[in-house]
């Protein structure tokens, strides 16, 4: 079984985000650690991007102060080898095409899977341009996960029939960022996708509490939330730690 | 890349979110459909030659051939134009096919605001709501233009992020289609984003290079020896240059902004300073740092000022059909000032881009060659801001 598996193979699967760098690496290092011990399944570790365009304002917003502090995707992988001599956690990267494109995807993907991740969230990379990055990936045996959105109606089966590790069910439209109410029926795209592929199903964009949380739980493997937590970052900066340790400490009490 | 469309060698591409695909997917369905429709045709020449005064003319720049004492020089006065550029060749082509569509709304991204014009003025004829974005350098730089398109009934949002110039007013316009895309079109206004958009743009830009062809074989009874154009995104000069790709004896020649230089890091001249990369949607050739972070770039023109270059384009230059130049912005005020005396013709502060290499290339040919300059705006909207370059304190 694979890391990315074993983080739903114990009910539902709480998946924090942040964007490395923000305030600070050793402040992200302590973040990770922090939400492995409140009990998170999977972290989502966001490689900044000069114009992430899936990014509603908050992680927009963490992308130009991580960058602004000089973090490169080398000093990322340099924090994630020192990290992974103490957490166990499954981490995936959330990051954009042209973060690995510029690397060389395979160095890239060698790197990645030397220091211990287990797979890669692309958002501006559809079914139809994934090869040129999943084949590679693939190779190190890294998970590239796949995307679906409420606009994806009779994509669904296309996309599930190829996913890797879980799939990414896209909440709501727009990007990113914290919502009121979450309108689309998920239960439904979940449905779809497990009638064709038996893979665990987590849901992301707009969740930004324990309530909406387990409710968007019910019908799916997982919840992920990252502006929420993003938030946080922003707020508390180097003192951010403990409060987002609470903060998933509440979410995987909650579902 | 077997499931992937849209491709001018390895450049293209659809690197969208899937919230946009079905999006895409469907205008790409609507455009084939509608593309040799007669009908959808017959409508979409009757507004440019009624509506926008199409076609533009082949103006022969008589006393500048001489002046310069070289290749004769034609302009193909876009600026002449209805809204006074060729944004609106594209703007009433994808306004017309959104109507089709059954969509009631469309946004837009804009630079200069030439492409925010043209829309919003397309939506008010169509009955289309319209909001465009626009960075907030931007809308300072080009404050007319924000008139202008208020005026005219579009709604527009000035855009804070990043560099606050025409890169982020794409991202914001994309991140809005990504909010509301049943009853919403984006009018992307260069040849670039996903597929199907830059072959889109093209073919509603390709009258020009269509027109000049006629008008040239009207004037001269032959094909020019070359055709220039500036580059930001490449719209006008791919419209300049689709006609001729197959004529090799014709020079195709782009004018990227170099800004300061192209040894400086105030520049945008994509062809001369980027490398390969993914970005807005497409592959392309993108201004950026050595992990892929796209750079602030910088022009006096905002409608150049943008850190890639539409896919054909970059697969031209690939494949050497054409060629890539960089022209400063001392060079481009110095042209814009040139041709506004010598022809009384006020260019466009990116056409005048195009106008400079003319005045380097000219007279380096013999008299029997035949340069077209595509004169993609006029320069109305530049006046304060050129004069400000000069030291003088006037605002619009």
């Amino acid at each position: 079984m694979s890391r990315i598996s074993e983080a739903f193979s114990d009910g539902k699967a709480f998946i924090p985000f942040i964007t490395c760098g923000d305030p600070s690496l050793e402040i992200t290092e302590q973040i990770v650690i922090e939400m492995e011990k409140a009990g998170a399944n999977l972290i989502e570790l966001g490689i900044p991007f000069s114009d992430p365009t899936a990014e509603g304002p908050v992680i927009q917003e963490a992308n130009v102060r991580a960058l602004a502090g000089g973090v490169t995707t080398d000093k990322i992988f340099d924090m994630v080898a020192r990290l992974r001599k103490t957490v166990k956690i499954p981490m995936v990267f959330m990051t954009y095409a042209n973060v690995l494109f510029s690397y060389g995807v395979e160095r890239f993907a060698a790197r990645a899977k030397e220091v211990g991740m287990d797979g890669v969230i692309l958002p501006d990379v559809p079914y139809e341009e994934k090869e040129e990055f999943s084949t590679v990936l693939g190779r190190y045996d890294l998970d590239m996960i796949s995307l679906i959105a409420p606009t994806s109606h009779d994509r669904i089966a296309m996309i599930a029939k190829e996913a890797e590790g879980f799939v990414y069910c896209v909440s709501s439209l727009g990007v990113t960022g914290m919502r009121s109410e979450i309108k689309t029926d998920v239960g439904e795209m979940i449905k779809l996708v497990k009638a064709v592929n038996d893979i665990p199903c987590a849901v992301g964009f707009g969740i930004s509490g324990p309530e909406q949380a387990a409710k968007m739980a019910k019908v799916s493997d997982g919840v992920i939330v990252g502006s929420a937590i993003v938030k946080l970052c922003a707020q508390y900066g180097t003192e951010s730690p403990k409060y987002i340790a609470e903060f998933v400490k509440n979410i995987v009490e909650s579902i | 890349m077997t499931n992937s469309r849209g491709r001018f060698g390895k450049h293209g591409g659809q690197y969208i979110p899937e919230t946009l695909m079905n999006a895409i997917i469907e205008l790409e369905e609507a455009y084939d459909k509608y593309k040799d429709d007669p009908e959808f045709n017959r409508e979409l020449t009757e507004l440019f030659n009624n509506y926008a005064g199409r076609p533009s003319l082949l103006y022969y720049a008589e006393r500048m051939t001489k002046d310069l004492g070289g290749a004769k020089i034609y302009l193909k006065r876009e600026d002449l134009n209805h809204t006074g550029s060729h944004k609106i060749n594209n703007v009433l082509g994808q306004v017309l096919l959104a109507k089709k569509m059954g969509k009631t709304r469309v946004i837009a991204e804009t630079g200069a605001g030439q492409h925010g014009v043209a829309t919003a003025t397309a939506a008010a004829l169509m009955n289309m709501e319209c909001e465009v974005f626009m960075g907030e350098e931007d809308t300072i730089r080009q404050a007319l233009n924000v008139y202008r398109m208020k005026l005219l009934g579009a709604k527009v949002h000035p855009v804070k992020t990043g560099t606050a110039t025409l890169k982020d007013a794409v991202s914001e316009a994309m991140r809005e289609w990504t909010n509301r895309i049943d009853d919403t079109h984006y009018v992307l206004g260069s040849v670039m984003g996903p597929h199907p958009f830059p072959t889109i743009v093209r073919d509603f830009q390709a009258v020009i290079s269509k027109e000049i062809k006629e008008q040239m074989l009207e004037k001269e009874g032959r094909l020019p020896d070359a055709v220039l154009a500036c580059v930001g995104g490449g719209s006008n000069a791919m419209g300049a240059f689709y006609n001729f790709i197959q004529d090799k004896d014709v020079r195709l020649i782009g004018c990227e902004a170099a800004g300061r230089g192209i040894n400086t890091a105030d520049t945008a001249a994509t062809i001369a300073t980027g490398k390969l990369g993914i970005f807005h949607g497409m592959k392309s050739y993108f201004c950026q740092d050595e992990y892929g972070q796209i750079a602030p770039v910088y022009s006096i023109s905002a409608g150049l000022d943008y850190p890639g270059i539409g896919p054909e384009h970059a697969n031209l230059y690939d494949t050497g059909r054409a060629e890539y130049v960089p022209i400063t912005d001392e060079e481009a005020v110095d042209a814009f000032e040139y041709l506004s005396k010598i022809e009384g013709i006020i260019p466009a502060i990116e056409s005048a881009h195009a106008i400079a290499y003319a005045m380097k290339l000219a007279p380096t040919m013999d008299k029997d060659k035949i340069i077209v300059v595509n004169i993609s705006g006029r320069g109305d909207k530049d006046c304060a801001a050129m004069a400000r370059y000069r030291g003088e304190d006037i605002h619009e």
